[in-house]
């Protein structure tokens, strides 16, 4: 049993807790994550570990389905079942001159953590978060406070600079190119905005997020194709070279279970299983 | 043995086989020639003395024949339900030769259930020490060697990555073929010996790799949980899994009750699994309970499956079509799987290990139309923590490197089971973990 020692709401179904779990948080490095289970029924999600202090581990996650939701129902003190993590390859954190880190909504939660190490191992970093609007923009602040600048966006222009990431990142790659970019986000975002740094030959890195089960590499339910290889994002990533990485057939895979998660949101909300709000 | 009719089992999850009462275990013990150079005991891989557990039973005295079968074996009641008995202590049986052999696996199997139901006798422990021993992996071979040094009076941790104890018995072999609740038993008996054991710990991760070695010895019991897949066109679509996946989502995760639990499984309507093993059999009949129409497609013949014999049997008797000499080409459909083209094979020419070798026939290729293809080709240890640990040594396959006692090429770390075999049976597993468990005993009393 792992206890939530704080939970709070961060924007319109995007939620924060914080969790101990001493065996995840000791070790956790930048770009890992966990795979949690909520109760005896529950299943197995993986989430990134956004955020560490001492025996705490910090999730963020957007509701979209039964678990998601049911998560977010938690409040300080309650209890998950399981934790187990920290999982994945750490994020490659080395000196690499300028780094450009771009998060698009739910997905800027993994970046404070990796933008911190990559500060301590000398680099400068620059920051773009984008959001729908002004409402979903997550992490402001702390992405202030460890970047060296910070350029936000969103798509109707209610703050920051109108339009999607993929504008600045631009931008920048045109007039000081940088010696390496992270972009993460929904797959779809990912694919275009990644594909901005490529002309200009910028390494560049991408966070996966296909559907897995255990995390630990025996199940395949995780596989992906970079290179023109199948890879098991759950060991193998979850970061991968943007350029190579087959994004059609991660969002294809994302869609596994889009019937079951109508059927299951309906058995859980007893409304009419559309996704929408509890 | 006594199965429960094909027509009814395959709507639930209940045990096929419910077993043997007394008096048929006392007359089939009765039967036994008590030979003096017991040919069964040489088929055993732990060398049970089986002609000795058999006089007990048929003289009514449970409680000693159990005792007996544990001095070699810990987890009586798994292997009495899994063991490939033909090919092991009934396949050397006398009696084989004229007549049916003795079914040592059902007795075996009856005992360990006498002896849950009339309570568990605690071996006697030794003397505490101040060693700590880490066991990675809780399957049959980490239960083992942990309860084996533990009664030796170590202190011993278990890690195990998943949530629930017991390896393959507890997310791979099915319900049907090893109820949870005798895994379950067989795991608080570890437990009771003072085996701590911590889940949700991924070794390498959760535990790095500095720490681990700060144990006093190591057993690596890590399993062959890596799946292949077979490398064909079409394999990355929505319907497509392993046989771990897909077994995992059931057996662990209990898909099968969907939406109650929250994990989503493909049903499927017509699922096609490819292999002959006991995986594949097993993948096969749970789809079957969830209601599919189900095609097992296997490239040698029906005598050349790995299987074990009443496995294969059952799955025909639960209506599963077997298509022998029968290997897939590529998976069909647009991101979602439509079926799977298959190529009939020709078996004429014996392989170097003298099974006929299978080669396609060319212009022979069909389709299966499927919504669900489990893949059951094999499955090799998993690199993660291997990888991690200098100066381990791995072969050709990634098993990893062991002497006859079990040993790497690491001091202090003992590695037994799968991890060290490759994918192979219960019973072996138990057996290497049994010897690594001695030697590390050998090796920390001595020093
Ligand atoms: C390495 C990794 C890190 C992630 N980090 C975050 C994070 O920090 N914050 C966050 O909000 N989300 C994150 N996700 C996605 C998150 O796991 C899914 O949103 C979550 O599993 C949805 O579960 P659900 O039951 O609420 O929704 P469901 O109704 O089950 O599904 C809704 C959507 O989530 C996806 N999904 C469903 N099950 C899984 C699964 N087991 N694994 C992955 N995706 C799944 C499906 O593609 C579907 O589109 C991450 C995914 C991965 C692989
Ligand atoms: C579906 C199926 C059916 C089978 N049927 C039969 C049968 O009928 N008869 C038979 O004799 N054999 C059968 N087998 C084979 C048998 O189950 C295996 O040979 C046996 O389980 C091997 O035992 P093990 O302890 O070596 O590994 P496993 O049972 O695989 O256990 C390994 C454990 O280690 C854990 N682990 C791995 N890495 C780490 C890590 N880094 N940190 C922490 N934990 C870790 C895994 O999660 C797992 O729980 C079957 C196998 C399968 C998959
Ligand atoms: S352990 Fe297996 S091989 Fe040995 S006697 Fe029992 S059933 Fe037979
Ligand atoms: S070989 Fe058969 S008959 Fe002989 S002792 Fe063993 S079980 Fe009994
Ligand atoms: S989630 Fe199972 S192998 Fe990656």
């Amino acid at each position: 049993m792992y206890t939530i020692t704080a939970a709070s709401a961060l924007a319109e179904n995007v939620y924060e807790a914080w969790i101990s779990a001493p065996h995840v948080s000791r070790h956790a490095e930048a770009g890992q994550f966990l795979v949690l289970r909520i109760d005896e029924t529950g299943e197995r999600i993986p989430l990134t570990i956004s955020g560490v202090d001492g025996d705490l581990v910090r999730i963020i996650f957007m509701t979209v389905g039964t678990t998601t939701r049911k998560l977010a129902a938690l409040k300080k003190g309650d209890t998950i079942l399981d934790v187990v993590g920290p999982l994945g390859q750490p994020t490659e954190v080395k000196r690499y001159g300028t780094c450009v880190l771009v998060g698009g909504g739910v997905g800027i939660a993994c970046l404070p953590i990796i933008a911190k190490a990559l500060k301590t191992a000398g680099n400068t970093v620059i920051g773009i978060i984008g959001a729908r609007n002004k409402d979903l923009l997550i992490l402001e602040d702390e992405m202030q406070s460890v970047c060296d600048e910070l350029i936000i966006t969103t798509d109707d222009g209610s703050y920051g600079i109108k339009g999607f990431a993929a504008g600045p990142l631009k931008e920048i790659c045109e007039t000081r190119p940088p010696d390496a970019v992270w972009v993460i986000g929904p797959a779809i975002m990912m694919k275009v905005t990644s594909g901005v740094t490529k002309p200009f030959g910028i390494r560049t890195f991408v966070s996966l997020n296909p559907i897995m089960v255990d995390g630990t590499g025996m199940c395949g339910s995780c596989r992906v194709v970079v290179g023109g290889e199948t890879r098991f994002a759950c060991v193998d990533g979850p970061e991968f070279d943007a350029h190579e990485v087959n994004f059609d057939l991660l969002m294809s895979r994302q869609r596994f279970y889009t019937d079951e998660e109508k059927e299951s949101a309906a058995h859980h909300t007893g409304g009419c299983g559309c996704g929408g709000h509890h | 043995m006594s199965d429960r009719p094909a027509d009814l089992r395959v709507h639930d999850f209940e045990e096929v086989d419910s077993g043997i009462p007394a008096e048929e275990a006392i007359a089939e013990a009765a039967r036994c020639l008590q030979c003096k150079k017991p040919a069964c005991v040489d088929g055993c891989p732990v060398g049970i003395d089986i002609p000795g557990f058999i006089r007990c039973i048929e003289d009514g005295d449970f409680r000693s024949a159990i005792g007996i079968i544990k001095e070699s074996n810990m987890l009586p009641a798994v292997c009495g339900r899994v063991c490939p008995q033909e090919v092991q202590c009934e396949g050397e049986c006398i009696l084989g030769v004229k007549d049916k052999p003795i079914a040592i696996g059902s007795l075996e199997r009856f005992l360990a259930d006498w002896e849950r139901e009339n309570g568990i006798e605690i071996p006697e422990l030794a003397e505490k020490r101040s060693e700590r021993i880490a066991v990675v992996g809780s399957g049959p071979a980490g239960l083992t060697a942990a309860a084996e040094l533990a009664r030796n009076g170590f202190s011993v941790t278990i890690f195990e990555a998943f949530h629930e104890p017991g390896g393959v018995l507890t997310y791979g072999i099915p319900e049907f073929r090893l109820p949870k609740e005798v895994v379950q038993a067989e795991i608080s008996e570890v437990k009771r010996l003072g085996v701590e054991i911590r889940t949700n710990y991924l070794v390498g991760r959760s535990l790095p790799v500095e720490e681990l070695l700060s144990y006093d010895a190591i057993i690596l019991a890590t399993g062959a949980g890596l799946p292949a897949f077979m490398g064909i066109p079409g394999e990355n679509q929505i319907g497509v899994y392993s046989a771990n996946e897909f077994l995992t989502r059931v057996n662990l995760l209990h898909a099968d009750a969907f939406p109650h639990h929250d994990t989503p499984v493909k049903k499927g309507r017509s699922v096609v699994v490819i292999g002959g093993g006991n995986v594949a059999m097993d993948a096969a009949r749970v789809a079957k309970r969830m209601g599919a129409d189900v095609t097992l497609v296997y490239r040698r013949r029906r005598e050349d499956m790995p299987a074990r014999l009443v496995e294969a049997h059952h799955a025909e008797e639960e209506g599963i079509r077997f298509l022998c000499c029968t290997n897939p080409t590529r998976i069909l459909g647009e991101g979602t799987v439509t079926g799977v083209e298959v190529v009939s094979m020709d078996m004429c020419e014996l392989d170097d290990s003298g099974r006929p070798s299978a080669k396609p026939i060319p212009g022979s290729e069909y389709i299966i139309p499927a919504d669900v293809v489990i893949e059951a080709i094999g499955q090799s240890p998993n690199p993660l923590l291997i990888r991690m640990i200098e100066g381990l040594v791995r072969e050709k396959k990634g098993n990893l490197l062991v002497d006859e006692s079990g040993k790497t090429t690491v001091p202090k770390i003992y590695a037994a089971g799968d991890v060290a075999t490759g994918a192979a049976t219960v019973i072996l597993a138990m057996g290497a973990a049994k010897t690594a468990a001695d030697a590390v005993c050998r090796m920390l009393t001595e020093e």
